[in-house]
């Protein structure tokens, strides 16, 4: 530090993480890729220890970053949702059995029994400890999968993708999106009839209030959704320009055709004899589909407000992801005894040093990516064990 | 800027026409103010100029409408988008993106600017509508006013020429409805834009009108005019108005300091006078406390999951108390203290508005006496019971609550079958809603649907059901929002009359002539603690956002509505 001052300052000033805004906000993109290379990660490995590591990066992530919006709610129920499909694998494990040989038994269900026609199928019986921890790995990398998506949810406005479409595709894409709202919306309006309920001194819960109350929010969830309409198309949604038809015709044509190319190709590569053609086909149907939407593009009218930028702190964010899991499909080739511990017979976990220190990789987001201002006090308490809710505390200074 | 020329809009299944005969010219630059009573098609008038209607909602225009000189039977709603901005009644329902700077540029977006016109074209905006502190925040967090502002944000960013507004300012607080008609004021004269708007609180409005122009009554053609001669022969006016007319001031004042400058020799005229005597809590307790329903009629397994709820009241009971008490209390959602140490007692007969600026506190206060809210701190008290540990049908007959939204409370398809419900609910003898809404709706159907009911009606049919359990305290949230003058003194009448008979009342208003009308007491609400209570001259004369016109006109001298000066003159005379 002492001897070039001058230069590490200002090292320490680009690497310094700035406060977010509409400016320098990170395109959604990166965020999904660098969650989709943690899932990719994820889906590469059985062992508890390593996908811990890479659920508690996520979660430190999303703490470090995230704002206090309404869809970055969501993380919470992503964690939730993955601890249920850990719990559900589970009990579908103990219920029915499971193909994993053991001898190691737990306990005994009383089985069963079962006609013939149903002949390897099993209701109850012997529980062993493998088939067990075979399971709990199982549902483990699911759920891990699941809060990698659930991180990006939180740390991306999903509504923001919509401006990575292509111009041909944005106007579908918004009618997702309004149609996304449907549901909180209907939500909301769930909970305020059944308040209003207990005004008029009826209960609020069973199965007669569901159905009495059930009409009236799906005519309020209609209503709002044919005003949003009108709005929008009061505000000029879908205007189209003029376009000679030749272009029009051409569009179709490519559109269609890639389509088809694409559909072919992928019945090639999963069709055993045409894996030859398969790939070229499939390429060239993207390609074309590709020009097709392009051309298809100047049909429509829009231009884009403010789009997110591609900066180097979005490169970071992005390649953190993709350096995860390319290390750890590598990992895999050389050392896959590592990323599957044994199961039969069961042996513990050991943490493999590589694939963990580069799965902390992944960390590099919480470092780069600007930092949402602080609002009214702290930040929400993670949802999540991993990571101490505060930023790293030099950063701040 | 706009012409109607021989309009009429007749919707499907109607017999009569929605409009007829519109023959109007609205000129460039002009801020034109659509006045009638509710149901007279208003909002259909505001759509033709769209283009919604037809387009949209479907019906059948007749006549031509063109503005800026496209036709709109022939131009889409989308092909007049940069000609003509539209903001309806709702404004959740008009956002398609969810954050403030998102929505200010979707319009231009769909219009297809350049970048650099929308990027300047955004930040001039969040100025003049004094968002810049808010272009990052999620529109759902924003209070009422601040969604309004951004709904015509939204619609000036492509600098429209013409700008169409559906109730504005009536779901706003006083200061709120200042901002934005502030705002317009300032797009009228500095960009010369067209505004045409339809508002029920003219006592906002009127001033700032250029013309206005007066539906009286449905399918009757419209009448336009400057907008002191239409005051003078409308059915829905101002008290300023109101009170010009009564001392036959010429020519007629619209805004308070006019009002003032002319109000002199009515202020003498009025010294002389008993001096008005603030409205008491005059009648003592006639409203008798319903005995606690012993066993009440659910099956065992219910009746086995209630036991404790009812229990308490059977202990609760004999202590009854007809005083409403709230001591302390405090309501946390989330991270949020929406109430804080409030203290209040509301006596029989009492009639008590609770104001305060959008998001105070207010709706929360009443949904903590009704029982829908559990108070983190404190205790309330209703008739002695603590509501949100009481059985919902024990607490109905306590304590009725008529929400903000009265189409909550409807279930029914036809109005008979709302009212038989409604007296099951309450355990009334039967008939006894149907009563009620004879009494308070005279002229509706057994079979009407609910939806087919207007504002007013609907407000009305809510109230009937609440009251078939004639509970002692009777909570209104927002009671007029939507209504015109002449439902607003039906309504007065009928909370006069249910006060008299000794029911409490507490309504949480924005209508400051409503508290002037009706409260014996003022309560204010700011950041969830009380900040005023007493008695409604008292504190409505000393606040510059809560007084009523007459107190604003006549100040010194304590007259808080046009009724009461009049009953002076009369007097007087």
């Amino acid at each position: 530090m002492t001897r070039s001052p001058g230069t590490a300052r200002l090292l320490r000033r680009a690497l310094h993480a700035p406060e977010a805004d509409r400016g320098n906000a990170l395109p959604a993109g990166a965020w999904w890729l660098w969650a989709l290379g943690l899932a990719t990660a994820a889906s590469r490995t059985t062992n508890p220890l390593l996908l811990g590591l890479l659920v508690g990066v996520a979660g430190y992530v999303v703490a470090a970053r995230r704002t206090d919006a309404p869809w970055a709610r969501s993380y919470g129920a992503f964690v939730k949702l993955g601890l249920f499909v850990v719990a559900l694998r589970l009990v579908f494990s103990v219920f029915l059995g499971s193909s994993i040989p053991g001898s190691h038994t737990v306990f005994v269900l009383p089985e069963l029994p079962l006609p013939d026609w149903a002949q390897g199928v099993r209701i109850g019986g012997r529980v062993t400890a493998e088939q067990l921890v075979f399971s709990l790995y199982d549902g483990m990398k699911l759920a891990a999968l699941l809060i990698c998506v659930g991180a990006a949810n939180s740390l991306a406005n999903p509504a923001r993708l919509l401006k990575s479409l292509p111009g041909a595709l944005y106007e579908a894409g918004v009618a997702v999106v309004v149609a996304m709202t449907f549901a909180p919306n209907m939500v909301a309006d769930v909970v305020r009839l059944r308040t209003a309920r207990r005004l008029r001194g009826r209960p609020t819960g069973g199965v007669r209030a569901v159905a009495q109350i059930g009409l009236p929010v799906l005519e309020g969830a209609l209503e709002r959704s044919v005003a949003v309409a009108a709005s929008m198309d009061a505000r000029g949604y879908g205007r189209t320009a003029q376009v000679p038809a030749a272009v029009r015709h051409t569009t179709n044509v490519l559109t269609l055709g890639g389509l088809l190319g694409v559909c072919a190709g992928t019945y090639g590569l999963l069709a055993v004899q045409g894996a030859v053609y398969g790939l070229p086909l499939l390429l060239a149907g993207l390609v074309t589909a590709m020009a097709g939407l392009r051309l298809g593009g100047r049909r429509s009218v829009r231009t884009r407000y403010r789009p997110d930028r591609w900066g180097a702190r979005a490169w970071l964010v992005a390649c953190s992801g993709a350096a995860v899991a390319a290390a750890m499909i590598w990992a895999g080739a050389v050392d896959p005894e590592a990323l599957h511990p044994g199961v039969v017979p069961p042996a513990a976990p050991v943490l493999p040093l590589w694939p963990a220190a580069a799965v902390l990789i992944g960390l590099l987001p919480a470092l780069v990516a600007p930092v949402p201002p602080s609002s009214h006090g702290a930040g929400k308490p993670s949802s999540h064990g991993a990571g101490k809710q505060a930023r790293p505390g030099k950063e701040q200074a | 800027m706009i012409r109607f020329e021989r309009v009429s809009v007749r919707y499907e299944g109607t017999e009569h026409p929605t409009l007829s005969g519109v023959d109007l010219t609205v000129p460039e630059g002009e801020l034109v103010l659509l006045v009638g009573p509710s149901g007279v098609g208003k909002s259909t008038l505001l759509g033709t100029v769209s283009g919604l209607v037809p387009h949209f909602t479907g019906g059948l225009l007749s006549g031509r409408v063109i503005v800026g000189g496209r036709d709109t039977r022939t131009h889409k709603p989308r092909e007049l988008a940069d000609l003509v901005g539209t903001v309806g009644q709702d404004p959740l329902a008009h956002f398609v993106t969810d954050t403030v700077e998102d929505e200010l540029a979707y319009g231009m977006e769909s219009l297809g600017l350049a970048p650099d016109v929308m990027r300047r074209r955004v930040e001039e905006t969040l100025d003049l509508l004094g968002l810049a502190e808010l272009r990052d925040r999620p529109i759902a967090t924003l209070s009422g006013g601040q969604q309004q502002r951004v709904a015509i944000g939204s619609v000036l960013t492509p600098h429209p020429r013409v700008l169409v507004l559906d109730e504005p300012t009536s779901a706003l607080d006083p200061a709120a409805a200042e901002e934005v008609l502030a705002v317009l004021q300032r797009l009228v004269h500095d960009l010369g834009t067209t505004v045409l708007m339809a508002e029920h609180r003219l006592e906002r409005v009127v001033q700032y009108a250029d013309q206005v122009v007066l539906l009286p009554a449905p399918g009757a053609a419209p009448v336009m005019g400057p907008p002191a001669e239409i005051m003078k022969v409308s059915p829905v006016r101002p008290p300023v108005a109101e009170l010009g007319l009564l001392a036959g001031w010429d020519p007629l004042p619209l805004s308070v300091r006019d009002a003032r400058r002319g109000a002199g020799g009515l202020r003498e005229r009025l010294a002389d006078a008993a001096p008005p005597v603030p409205p008491e809590a005059s009648a003592r307790p006639t409203v008798v406390h319903p005995p606690v329903p012993r066993a009440s009629r659910p099956g065992r397994f219910a009746r086995l999951l209630s036991r404790k709820a009812e229990a308490r009241v059977a202990a609760a009971d004999p202590v009854a108390d007809p005083v409403t008490r709230v001591e302390g209390l405090g309501v946390r959602r989330g991270r949020v203290e929406a109430l804080r140490r409030v203290t209040l007692t509301v006596a029989p007969g009492e009639t008590v508005a609770l104001m305060g600026r959008n998001g105070a506190g207010k709706s929360t206060l009443l949904g903590a006496l009704v029982g829908m809210i559990e108070p983190t701190a404190g205790t309330v008290r209703v008739g002695g019971l603590a509501p949100a540990r009481t059985d919902p049908r024990a607490m109905v007959r306590r304590v009725g609550l008529v929400p903000q939204e009265p189409r909550d409370l409807l279930y029914a398809d036809t109005v008979a079958a709302e009212c038989a419900a409604a007296d099951r609910d309450a355990g009334a003898a039967e008939g006894s809603c149907r009563a009620l809404v004879s009494e308070l709706l005279p002229g509706v159907g057994d079979d009407t649907h609910p939806r087919d009911l207007s504002e007013g009606q609907r407000l009305a049919l809510a109230l009937a059901l609440v009251l078939t359990g004639r509970p002692p305290l009777l909570l209104l949230d927002e009671p007029t929002r939507g209504l015109d003058y002449a439902a607003k003194a039906r309504l007065v009448g009928v909370l006069r009359g249910l006060a008299a008979e000794g029911h409490a009342i507490v309504l949480a208003t924005h209508d400051v002539e409503l508290a002037a009308e009706l409260a014996h007491r003022v309560v204010i609400l700011a950041e969830g603690e009380v900040v005023a209570d007493g008695p409604t001259g008292r504190v409505v004369v000393s606040s510059p956002a809560f007084a009523p016109q007459t107190a604003k006109i006549l100040a010194p001298q304590e007259w808080l509505t046009v009724s009461q000066v009049r009953g002076a003159l009369e007097a007087g005379a």
